[in-house]
C-alpha cells in the first residue's frame, strides 16, 4: 500500500532525510523509531504529502504522491505530531468538518462521526469547544479526525504522546485491532510499544534507515542476546569469573554486580547456537546457590542505543 | 467545488463562534456612521447621494480589513492545522479559494448591513439607486483587494500582529498612490514627466473607485480589482508552496 524509494529531504545544507526506502503492505503495523531530529517527522510529512521530497518517490496505492496527490491523499489518515485541531471548532463540528472534506456526505457524516467518536471515547467531549479540551482530549480528538473515513493507511505521528498510561493501552489496542486490515506507519520513543503493536520496526537514524526487521529479529540482534545471564551467592567474583571462562565456547564473561556476597555475571557465547553452551554452563555452576540463571533475549532499547547516535552523549 | 464550499463553510462558522465577527460589524456600522453623517457631512450636502458615505471606505478598509483577514493562514500556521488541510484530499487552490472567499462573504456582510443608510437617503431625497448599487459593487471589489493582499501577507508569518501591519502598509500604500493631495504633489514635482504621476496613480485603488463611487462600472476598474485579487492569491500559493519546501 505504500511504497517508498530513496526518499530524500534537505533543509539547506542541512540533509534530513536520506535516501529511505521501504514498503509497507495492508495487514502490516510498522513502527518508525529513532532518536529525537533522526527524520521521522520529515519523513512521515514527506509519505502524507505534506512535504514535497527533494528526491525519491512515494507511491500510495497505485498513485503518486507528488503527480497524483489528491487520490493519494484520500486513502491516507493523518495525525501530525502535534495532533493540531481547529482550536475554535467544537469536538462535532472539527469531526464533522473532516468528514466533509473526506468527500462524505449527508447522513454518511453523521455515522462516521459516530464510529470515529465511539472509538476513541469522546462522547463525554463531543460538544464542547476544541480550545476547552485536555491534552489528552484533544489528542484523540485529532486521532479521531485521522480514521473518521475509514482509511486504508494510517499515519500516525507519535499517536500515544501525551497520553496517560490507560489511555496509551487503548491507542495500542486501538492501532494493533485496525492493523489487521489497514497499512499503519506510525512512530514513537516508546521500544515497548513497537513490541506490543509492529509487526515491523524500522530504526531510523540521522536520516538514514540503520535497522529494519521484526521486533523479534532486533532484540536478537542486541549486544546481550543469547548471553546467559548467572546470579551466585556466596562464592566470590574471581571464582565466578575463572570458572566461567573455563568453560567450553565462551567468548567472554562480564561481571555486571558484586555485591553483598551475591555475584551476578553475563557469559558470552562464541557462537549463537547455545542450546548447549547453556548446558555447559549450568554444569558449571553445580555446588554454587544459584539464584537465577537464563539466557537473555536481548532487549529493543539495548540494540537501539547500539546503532544510534545520542546526541547527549560525550565521544 | 464542493471542497471550497466546505473550507469557506468552516471559515465562516470560525468567524461567528468567536465575537471577533460581532465586534467587527459593529464597529464597521459604527465608524460608517460617524464618519458619514458627522465628518462627511451628509446633511450639510444637501443632495440625495451616497457620496459622503462611501468617500471613507477605502480609509475604514485600511484598518478593518487586515483586522478580519490577517488571521485566515497565519493562525493556520501557528496552530499546526495546515499540515492537516494540506494532507487533505483538496488542492491548495481550493484552500486558498475557500479560505479568500468566506472572507470576502464575511465583508460583503458587514457591507450589506449598511442598507439603513441607503433606506434613509431614500427617505430623504429621490437618489439614483444605479449610482448607489455602483458604489456598493466598487465597496466590495475594494474591500476583496484588500483582503487578497492580508490573505498574502498572512501567509507570510505566523504571527498575526505582523501580517496585519504589513497588510496595512501595503494598502495604504494603494491609496495614497493616488490619493489627490500625493498626486498634486508628485504634478508638481514633476510637471513634465505627467506619464510617471499616471503611472503611479493607476496603481491606486483611489483612482479606481472613483468612478464606481459616480455610478460608472468600467470594465477597466473591475480589471484592476480582480487582477490585484488574483496576483495576491497567486502569491498566496507561491508563498504556501514554499513553506513546504
Amino acid at each position: 500500500m505504500i511504497k517508498v524509494e530513496n526518499l530524500t529531504k534537505t533543509f539547506g545544507p542541512k540533509v534530513a532525510v536520506n535516501d529511505v526506502s521501504f514498503t509497507v503492505a495492508r495487514g502490516e503495523v510498522l513502527g518508525f523509531l529513532g532518536p529525537n531530529g533522526a527524520g521521522k517527522s520529515t519523513t512521515m510529512r514527506m509519505v502524507t504529502g505534506f512535504l514535497p521530497p527533494t528526491a525519491g518517490r512515494v507511491t500510495i496505492g497505485t498513485h503518486d504522491m507528488l503527480e497524483d496527490p489528491v487520490p493519494a491523499k484520500r486513502l491516507i489518515g493523518y495525525l501530525p505530531e502535534s495532533a493540531p485541531c481547529y482550536s475554535d471548532m467544537t469536538v462535532h463540528g472539527f469531526l464533522s468538518f473532516a468528514a466533509e472534506i473526506r468527500g462524505l456526505r449527508g447522513d454518511a457524516i453523521k455515522t462516521a462521526v459516530h464510529r470515529a467518536v465511539e472509538m476513541c471515547f469522546l462522547e463525554n467531549v463531543l460538544h464542547q469547544s476544541v480550545d476547552t479540551l485536555s491534552k489528552g482530549y484533544r489528542h484523540r480528538t485529532c486521532f479521531a479526525q485521522s480514521i473518521i473515513h475509514d482509511p486504508e493507511i494510517l499515519v500516525m505521528d507519535e499517536p500515544t504522546d501525551g497520553l496517560d498510561p490507560n489511555q496509551k493501552h487503548e491507542i495500542r489496542q486501538l492501532i494493533k485491532r485496525m492493523g489487521e486490515k489497514k497499512a499503519i506507519i506510525f512512530s514513537t520513543h516508546i521500544l515497548e510499544e513497537v513490541e506490543a503493536v509492529c509487526s515491523r520496526a524500522i530504526i531510523i537514524d540521522r536520516g538514514t534507515v540503520v535497522a529494519n526487521g521484526t521486533p523479534l529479529e532486533l532484540k536478537r540482534k542486541a549486544p546481550n542476546a543469547g548471553a546467559i545471564l548467572l546470579r551466585v551467592n556466596g562464592v566470590a567474583a574471581e571464582a565466578v569469573t575463572g570458572k566461567l571462562r573455563a568453560v567450553d565456547g565462551t567468548e567472554r564473561v562480564q561481571l555486571v554486580k558484586d555485591e553483598n556476597g551475591t555475584v551476578t555475571a553475563r557469559v558470552f557465547p562464541k557462537s549463537s547456537s547455545n542450546g548447549e553452551f547453556s548446558k555447559a554452563v549450568s554444569v558449571a555452576a553445580q555446588g554454587w546457590r544459584v539464584e537465577e540463571l537464563h539466557v537473555e533475549e536481548g532487549k529493543l532499547d539495548e540494540y537501539f542505543r547500539s546503532i544510534t547516535a545520542s546526541d547527549t552523549a560525550k565521544k | 467545488m464542493g471542497n471550497i464550499t466546505t473550507i469557506a463553510k468552516r471559515e465562516l462558522s470560525a468567524y461567528f463562534a468567536s465575537p471577533v465577527a460581532y465586534v467587527f460589524i459593529v464597529i464597521f456600522l459604527l465608524l460608517t456612521g460617524f464618519f458619514t453623517f458627522m465628518v462627511g457631512g451628509f446633511f450639510e450636502r444637501n443632495e440625495a447621494s451616497l457620496i459622503s458615505f462611501f468617500l471613507w471606505h477605502p480609509w475604514l478598509y485600511l484598518f478593518l480589513v487586515p483586522a478580519v483577514g490577517m488571521r485566515v493562514w497565519s493562525e493556520e500556521r501557528r496552530q499546526g492545522t495546515i499540515e492537516l488541510l494540506m494532507t487533505m484530499p483538496i488542492t491548495p487552490w481550493q484552500a486558498i479559494m475557500g479560505k479568500f472567499l468566506a472572507s470576502w462573504a464575511f465583508l460583503g456582510l458587514a457591507l450589506a448591513l449598511t442598507f439603513p443608510v441607503v433606506m434613509t437617503v431614500k427617505y430623504l431625497g429621490n437618489p439614483d439607486l444605479g449610482v448607489v448599487a455602483g458604489g456598493y459593487i466598487g465597496s466590495f471589489l475594494l474591500a476583496g483587494a484588500y483582503l487578497a493582499i492580508t490573505c498574502l501577507t498572512s501567509a507570510m508569518t505566523r504571527n498575526q500582529v505582523v501580517a496585519f501591519i504589513i497588510s496595512v502598509v501595503i494598502c495604504l500604500f494603494l491609496i495614497l498612490a493616488g490619493w489627490p493631495p500625493v498626486t498634486s504633489i508628485l504634478t508638481k514635482a514633476l510637471p513634465d514627466n505627467r506619464w510617471i504621476v499616471e503611472l503611479v496613480s493607476a496603481f491606486s485603488v483611489m483612482t479606481h473607485f472613483e468612478d464606481f463611487q459616480r455610478g460608472v462600472v468600467d470594465s477597466r476598474h473591475l480589471l484592476f480589482f480582480l487582477s490585484v485579487i488574483g496576483f495576491s492569491l497567486f502569491g498566496t500559493s507561491v508563498v504556501l508552496r514554499g513553506l513546504r519546501s
